[in-house]
């Protein structure tokens, strides 16, 4: 399999439409694993690294979730080719700057990816779209015990898995949720969320995790610890803070609409015409515009079909996905204009907004 | 205030102060503004109070000596550069560094999660497998033919076991 056939193929997060939810986008869990006995990446020579690459990647390939798979080195994947990974959450910023004996093995659904010599040596990862904690769970947790079959992983019975940063010690597990949270942004109870956030032992950060901004208002919330607790507790709690989060959400929108609603209504319509009509857009107005619009599926304004068409347009949009299209190099400004005129036509024919029964909706 | 707190970073006053609760246990930080500021504790979308709680750790001079690693070879000082460790090893060779650190960190000291069974079965085969045909050389060498016998039959046991364990 190659990345472009990858691109071409439908796949969980860009075409799923089944588990489509109004505030949770997509649920992600990673595992951190490495080989017991084999010093981590980042203190490895090129020739330990290369070893354990080609030992992880055997094994991954082998696993029954990876049948016909996509399994390439990072040295062979063109800068292009890694962006459109990272802005499909199937590889990190971090292994796409590396330079020697990293690799990632993607299955065809594109629900799971294996980075190798990452931080630790393997980084196994689910995607599943929608609220599906538990499900994800249980489907990474089999992956990880079949690997075990082949790889002998570090462990200690005290400390648990064993990896690069003493961080992800224990479980080596972090849980996470992608969430759209527009009403918490608008009404500015953002800032206070994330207190209450930190609190619990969680963490939030933007859509493309450590630095990155919010736009869209697309927060990714994970749990902080990883050591003292099983990996069920911790889905748990982690479970019950984003469930609280969606509560949240929903009494944001509900007294937006009580207090404010022309004021939802305005920026919701102000978004409809300037995506049917604009010829500039930049990568972090078109997430707010869609965001809006996401906003308005939720409460009603526009048809429910919409919304996976939006969440495949907040990957699609993005730099890499819009020069991999149109194949070819082009200037920044340009692909503020490419950017619009994709959008134009995307959104053509979606139907004025009706708010005569708008309300918050359920998730 | 005659004695202002001080930057855990750097060492100018303090003006951002953060508390959180991990565990029922509190850490608090004393920033100035300036560190609040790279550190994104006052950007809501990114803010983690370990890793700045790790760092803040990693900077007070070591006291022991030169410990390193003798599987890696990974010492004290390279840890503090780079926030991580060289092999699983060395988190036995730092031990008495890493104890305290994790008690800030996680929500416990001791693992409470999965355990790899399927490896840790085949390690204790592999040790035991090691461990007999050692004593049957030993056996052999001193002539004792009726224990050889009987170890190399434990050794075919062992053997078998690992051909059947299946592979997934």
């Amino acid at each position: 399999m190659t990345i472009s056939s990858l691109i071409g193929t439908s796949s969980e997060l860009t075409d799923s439409t089944s588990a489509k939810t109004a505030i949770v986008l997509m649920t992600r869990i990673r595992l951190a694993r490495n080989l017991a006995a084999k010093p981590f990446p980042g203190w490895a020579r090129p020739a330990q690294r290369a070893e354990v690459r080609q030992v992880c990647r055997e094994a991954v390939a082998a696993s029954s979730p990876m049948k016909r798979a996509l399994s390439v080195a990072v040295e062979d994947l063109g800068e292009l080719e890694k962006q459109i990974l990272v802005e499909r959450h199937l590889i990190s910023r971090e292994l796409s700057g590396a330079t020697q004996g990293s690799g990632v093995v993607i299955s065809k659904d594109q629900s799971f990816s294996v980075m190798v010599n990452e931080e630790d040596h393997l980084r196994i990862q689910i995607l599943r779209s929608g609220f599906q904690l538990k499900k994800a769970w249980n489907a990474i947790n089999e992956l990880d015990s079949s690997l075990e079959a082949d790889l002998d992983f570090a462990f200690s019975p005290t400390l648990g898995y064993l990896t690069a940063c003493p961080t992800n010690l224990g479980t080596g597990m972090r849980g996470s949720a992608m969430m759209h949270l527009p009403a918490l942004v608008i009404g500015g109870q953002m800032e206070k969320i994330v207190r209450a956030v930190n609190q619990l032992g969680m963490v939030v950060r933007g859509l493309f995790g450590e630095g990155s901004d919010a736009s869209g208002s697309i927060f990714q919330i994970s749990n902080q610890t990883t050591l003292g607790e099983s990996e069920e507790e911790i889905i748990k709690r982690l479970h019950s803070a984003l469930q609280s989060i969606i509560e949240h959400e929903l009494n944001a929108r509900e007294k937006l609409l009580e207090a404010d609603a022309g004021k939802v209504f305005d920026k919701v319509g102000r978004a409809y015409g300037i995506l049917q009509n604009s010829h500039l857009l930049s990568s972090s107005e078109a997430m707010n515009l869609l965001s809006l619009i996401r906003l308005g599926v939720d409460l009603g304004v526009f048809s429910d079909s919409y919304r996976s068409v939006i969440d495949r347009l907040f990957i699609e949009t993005q730099p890499g996905h819009l020069q991999y299209a149109q194949k070819g190099q082009f200037e920044p400004g340009q692909r503020d204009l490419l950017r619009a005129e994709r959008l134009r036509s995307e959104f053509a024919n979606l139907s004025r907004p009706d708010f005569t029964f708008a309300s918050p909706g359920k998730n | 205030m005659t004695n202002p707190l001080k930057c855990n970073l750097c060492a100018k006053p303090a003006t951002v102060h953060l508390t959180q609760i991990v565990n029922n246990k509190v850490h608090k930080v004393d920033l100035c503004e300036e560190c609040a500021q790279t550190k994104g504790v006052t950007d809501p979308s990114g803010f983690s109070l370990a890793d700045l709680l790790l760092k803040a750790s990693l900077n007070p001079e070591p006291t022991a000596g030169a410990v390193r690693c003798e599987q890696c070879g990974f010492t004290q000082s390279d840890f503090k550069k780079q926030g991580r460790f060289g092999c699983p090893a060395c988190y036995d060779t730092f031990r008495d560094m890493l104890a305290p650190m994790l008690e800030g960190m996680h929500k416990g000291i001791t693992h409470a999660g999965k355990i790899p069974q399927a490896a840790l079965q085949r390690k204790s085969l592999y040790d035991r497998l090691t461990k007999l045909e050692v004593e049957l050389t030993d056996a052999i060498r001193s002539e004792r033919y009726e224990e050889a016998a009987r170890y190399r039959d434990e050794i075919n046991q062992v053997k078998q076991s690992f051909a059947q364990k299946p592979q997934r």
